[in-house]
Order: C-alpha cells, then structure tokens, then sequence
C-alpha cells in the first residue's frame, strides 16, 4: 500500500518560510563578499599611511583617488610619489598574490576533496625551491639577469605539477593519487633543495633561506602587471569550473553520474592553479598559510558553493596578506618582517581559534 | 510487442581487461518503461558494477547498452546525465553543504554557470514531492540515513531522470525507513513515469516492490523474471547457499531463511 505523495504549496503560490530564509542567507553571501573588497580598501590606506615619509589617512586616499578621479581629489608631488611609487606597489603585490593563493588553495581542496590540499602539500613551492636553489648556488636556469631566479622558480613549479599531473594520469588522475604524488615530489625536491644548502656559500645560504621566507617588496608595477595577467587567466577558468568543483567535492562516481568527468576537470583545474601559484611564487618566493587557511575560513563563512567560495577565498587571501604585511611593517619599525613568516604567526592563533569555536563540523 | 526502455546487450566487464577475473559476464537485461527491475545477488555478485556499466560511470569491455534504442557508450556525459540518475550506495563525505545545495547538484547537466529561479523552483519542488521541505538548510552530514537516501533520491529527480539507477537504497536504515524509501520509489516509478533498477539485498523488499526481478551469481544472470518466478527455494539454494522457505503473501513470495546449506556443493 503505497504511501501517496502529498503535495504542499503550489508553483506560482507564495514563498514558504523556509525559502524566505534560502533567499536571505543567498543575500548574506553576496553581502560577505562584497564587504571584503571594502575592507581591502581600508586596510590599503592604512597601509599607505605607514613609512618615514608622515601621511594621514586622508593624505593617502587622496593620492590613490587622484589618479582615478583628477578631477575630484588633490594630492601633493610628494605624496604621490611616496603613495604611488614606495607604498602601493607593495600592496597591490600584497592583495594580488594573496588572492590568486587563495582562490587556487580552495580549487584544490576541492578537485582533491582534502581540507590538507594546498601548493605546499602539493610539493610546487619545493619545486619552486629546488629551481631557485640551482639558480642561485650553480647560477643554472634558463633566462639570465634577473629572470634567472624567477624563470627557474616558475619552470620547476610547472614541472613538478606536470609530473604530479603526468604521474596521477597512469593510473586515472584520482584524488588519492594526486595527493601521494604530490607528497612525493615535495620531498624528493625538498632532499634535492637540502643537498644544496649543504654545498653552498654562507651568502647563498641566506638568499635561499631569504627567498623561502616570501617577500613582497622586491618588484614593481612592471612585474606585477605579468603576474596579474596570469591570475586574470588562471581565475577566470577557475570561475568557470565552480560548478564542476562543487559536483567533484562528492565523489568522483557521483561526479561523473552528474554529467562531470572528473579526472579532466581535475587536470585542467590542477593546471590554472598551479599557473596562478607558480606566478606569485616566482617573484615573492614562498608565502605560506593562505593558500591553506584563507579557503577554510572562506568556507565557515560562506559555505561550499564554489560559486561564492572562490571569490571570497581569494579576497580573503588579499586581506589575509594584506593585513599582515600591514602588520609586519609595523610592529618593529623600520625594520619590516618578512611576509611569509608574519601570515603564519599570526594566522595560525586565530584559524586554530576559528576551528575551537565553530560547532559544527567543516571538513 | 513488449515496449523496453532501457537494456543492456552482452555485457562483459573485467577489472584487467581480458586477463582478470569477469565481473560481469554477458550480462544482458531489459527494463520496461515505469516498471522497478529488482537485482539481487550475494556479495561480488556484480550488481553494483551493472549499474555503474548503465550509467557509463565504467566502461565495460564488451556489449551495449540502450535507452531509448540509443546506444549510451556513443552519448556524451552530459547528455547521459540529462537521462540517467544514479544514486549511491556508499556515501562519501566531502565539505559540508546543505541539503538545498545537494539537490542542486541534481541541475548541473541542465546548466552553465548560473542557476535561475526556474532552477531553484524546481528543487523545491522535489523537494515538497519528497516531504523533505523543511531539510533544506540543514547539513547534509547532519541528517539521519533515512533522510539522507530521500535527499539523494531528490538529486535524481533534480536531474529528471528519465531512469534512477539505485545501489542498495534500503542499507543502514531500519525497517520503517525502508518502507519509506522504497515506498516513494515505487509512487515515483507510478506516477512519475520513471523507471528504476535497484540492486538490493533484501530478497523481501525487492519481491514486494520489483515489477521484475534478476538473480545474479559471480556476473552472470541466473534467473529473471516476476518475483514469484526467481525468488524459489531452489534458486536461493543454489545462488545464495540457503536454505530458505517462501510463502505466498499477497501475489509476491515471501522469503523466510532458515539457515545456511551444509553441502559440499557451495562454495
């Protein structure tokens, strides 16, 4: 005896309670992503505001809008220079790289459906390392001049995800697969990386380790112009695929069930991200942290529709660093702290006090 | 002549190609349209691979497979996915996400980048036809197995489906549930005009509820047909190695297992 199906409320009838509720948290979401740009452009004129040259906020905002809107706001040469040539340079690097490493770390906990999935894990940045590594102790790469650390970074974090791409596709581009060849990777360039540490020069010493620690202030508007080139392209595929990325956190079997083939996905996603993270490491060298954390807190906040997730992983990268390069310039004055090793001390207490107080499970 | 919605044609699937053991050896089945074909089998059996086989979720070595006198193994992933709802049995954990967000899931062959509320009307629609309305925020990890099987069904219908394919829809729950789920499948397959195969352990429920039914033992078919038909002491002796007596109950047999067949003739 059948139970019938009861059917309540009708098509064109009125929203029920539990839709209105749907509808609000929809808004919620869009709201969220939509104060972390504002939030950018606070911090950015705090940020401005830091250094020898004495600037007040309002100094500094009126000197980013003046190129915008000449007509509306009025700078002095001297701010302008200080704001447009010393400061903002280093926080457009800040807000650019934390992006493109959050919004790549969230693709890749996704198509490897692991919440420990980031370039680290994933042995690029050791790829990029051993690349740096060889350009600085046997001045070996494949560009000269200031292009040689850069190009190897880059090449040898391309390469080791093509290996991990190439290696996960003998045996089908699963998400375990990938992951253990990743892990594989990191620690056979990582051995390579030591081995000539060991053989260097003090001097060469201290530029590896430098490089490892992740810097923003070591490049312009020029390089920044190449690296965001790269994470327009890299996103906007990734956007692209948010769909896929949501199906592709169930299972690969329920993936595919739903229309998405899953290993295809995974390797063209597997390859804009590691475009976008070989990018940025290239010119800051190592920063580690956001692509692993920004996504998480981008998911207790957002949820997992990749369709809000991406966009508001890579904001949130971009305050993340922000913030802490803001952070790292002033705690001991003059001297600036070196990025990476800033998000890390920093974001650590406050992602492990995230994960203390949330009830619920998130991964 | 006998309308077929969906069947397979000679199929054979090993994991090695020709040199590993046949999971699925000429497997050949037919499911008439808005019917339940109920397949039973012991474990390894290769129920689970059948269905997998239907959907092109793996490619079988050999054979076809047919909806609509289409041959699937030509149809792209996306146009099969518009056709074919597979619900799984085992359940893997990814992220979190709410219920309304799964059922949307059920919409990505019909869809771009965005939904729109005809999408969104749609899922609540399933959703009110399942009674599961009120779930639609909470966390899919948070619900009971009863309610999670409902929640995948409704992705299925997300997907309008013209066939649902379910892998032990009744496993983990208790016996309420099972009526439950399988009484909306049954109401789906009447009303909704779908057809369904499930691959099923109970020999109970699949003798109440399958229009007709398939004995499977290691990949091969040992016996199809209506319920009364296949679920015979003899049959389960031999597929099953027990021993079992069936009583008529209301048109469909029913299977009262006594105990395992101390011969030397199982395995």
């Amino acid at each position: 005896m059948a139970k019938t199906i009861r059917r309540r409320g009708t098509r064109t009838g009125k929203k029920s309670a539990i839709q209105e509720e749907h509808s609000k948290r929809i808004g919620i979401k869009i709201l969220l992503i939509l104060t972390l740009p504002v939030l950018i452009f606070i911090i950015t004129g705090i940020s401005a505001t830091l250094g020898s040259a004495d600037l007040t906020i309002w100094d500094a905002y009126s000197a980013i809008l003046h190129r915008i809107f000449p007509e509306h706001f009025y700078t002095s040469w001297l701010s302008d220079i200080c704001v447009w040539h010393l400061r903002l340079p280093r926080i457009a690097w800040a807000i650019t790289a934390g992006f493109g490493l959050g919004i790549s770390g969230a693709a890749m906990q996704a198509i490897l459906r692991n919440p420990l999935a980031s370039p680290f894990t994933l042995g690029i940045s050791s790829g990029a390392s051993f690349g740096v590594s060889l350009a600085i102790v046997l001045n070996l790469g494949f560009f000269g001049g200031m292009w040689l650390i850069i190009g190897n970074a880059f090449i040898f974090a391309m390469l080791c995800s093509g290996l991990i791409l190439g290696l996960a596709s003998i045996r089908g581009a699963t998400s375990e697969i990938m992951i253990l060849c990743g892990i594989a990777m990191n620690y056979i360039f990582g051995a390579a990386s030591s081995l000539f540490k060991y053989f260097s020069t003090d001097q060469e010493l201290r530029e590896m380790s430098f490089w490892g620690m992740g810097d923003l202030g070591a490049f312009s508007w020029e390089e920044l112009r190449i690296v965001m080139v790269l994470i327009a392209i890299g996103s906007f595929v990734l956007l692209r695929k948010a769909w896929d990325l949501n199906v592709m956190t169930v299972g690969d079997e329920t993936a595919k069930s739903l229309g998405v083939e899953s290993n295809r996905i995974r390797a063209i996603v597997m390859t804009a991200s590691s475009l976008l993270i070989a990018g940025i490491v290239a010119f800051t060298g190592i920063i580690g942290f956001i692509g692993l954390v920004g996504p998480h807190m981008a998911r207790m906040i957002i949820g997992a529709d990749h369709r809000f997730l991406l966009p508001a992983s890579g904001l949130l990268g971009g305050v993340i660093l922000l913030g802490a390069d803001t952070v790292g310039r002033t705690i001991i004055a003059p001297i600036i702290l070196l990025v990476g090793s800033v998000t890390s001390m920093l974001g650590v207490p406050f992602f492990l006090y995230l994960i203390m107080k949330r009830r619920r499970e998130y991964w | 002549m006998v309308m077929i919605k969906l069947e397979t044609i000679d199929i054979v699937f090993s994991y090695d190609g020709n040199s590993g053991p046949m999971i699925l050896d000429d497997v050949s089945i037919q499911l008439a349209p808005s019917r339940i074909l109920g397949i039973v089998g012991p474990n390894g059996s290769g129920k689970s691979t059948l269905l997998k086989c239907i959907d092109k979720i793996i490619q079988p070595d050999h054979g076809s497979v047919l909806l609509d006198r289409r041959e699937i193994m030509k149809m792209g992933r996306m146009e099969i996915a518009k056709k074919i709802g597979y619900v799984q049995q085992t359940i893997s954990r990814g992220f979190p996400t709410s219920v309304f967000d799964t059922v949307l899931m059920g919409r990505r062959p019909h869809l771009s980048w965005r939904s729109d509320e005809d999408d969104d009307e749609k899922i609540w629609e399933v959703l009110r036809l399942l009674d599961i309305e009120d779930l639609a925020l909470k966390y899919f990890g948070e619900l009971s197995g009863g309610q999670q099987q409902k929640v995948l069904i409704a992705r299925a219908l997300a997907q309008e489906a013209e066939v649902i394919l379910l892998d032990e829809p009744t496993s983990n729950l208790d016996i309420l549930r099972q009526f439950e789920v399988m009484d909306i499948i049954r109401d789906l397959v009447n009303k909704k005009l779908v057809s369904a195969i499930i691959a099923i352990h109970d020999l109970n429920l699949a003798s109440r509820y399958s229009d007709k039914i398939i004995m499977m033992r290691r990949g091969k078919i040992v016996s199809a047909g209506e319920p009364s038909y296949v679920l015979t002491a003899d049959n389960i002796a031999s597929v099953y190695g027990v021993e079992a007596i069936i009583r008529k109950q209301s048109e469909a047999p029913y299977i009262i297992p006594v105990g395992p067949i101390k011969t030397t003739m199982r395995q």
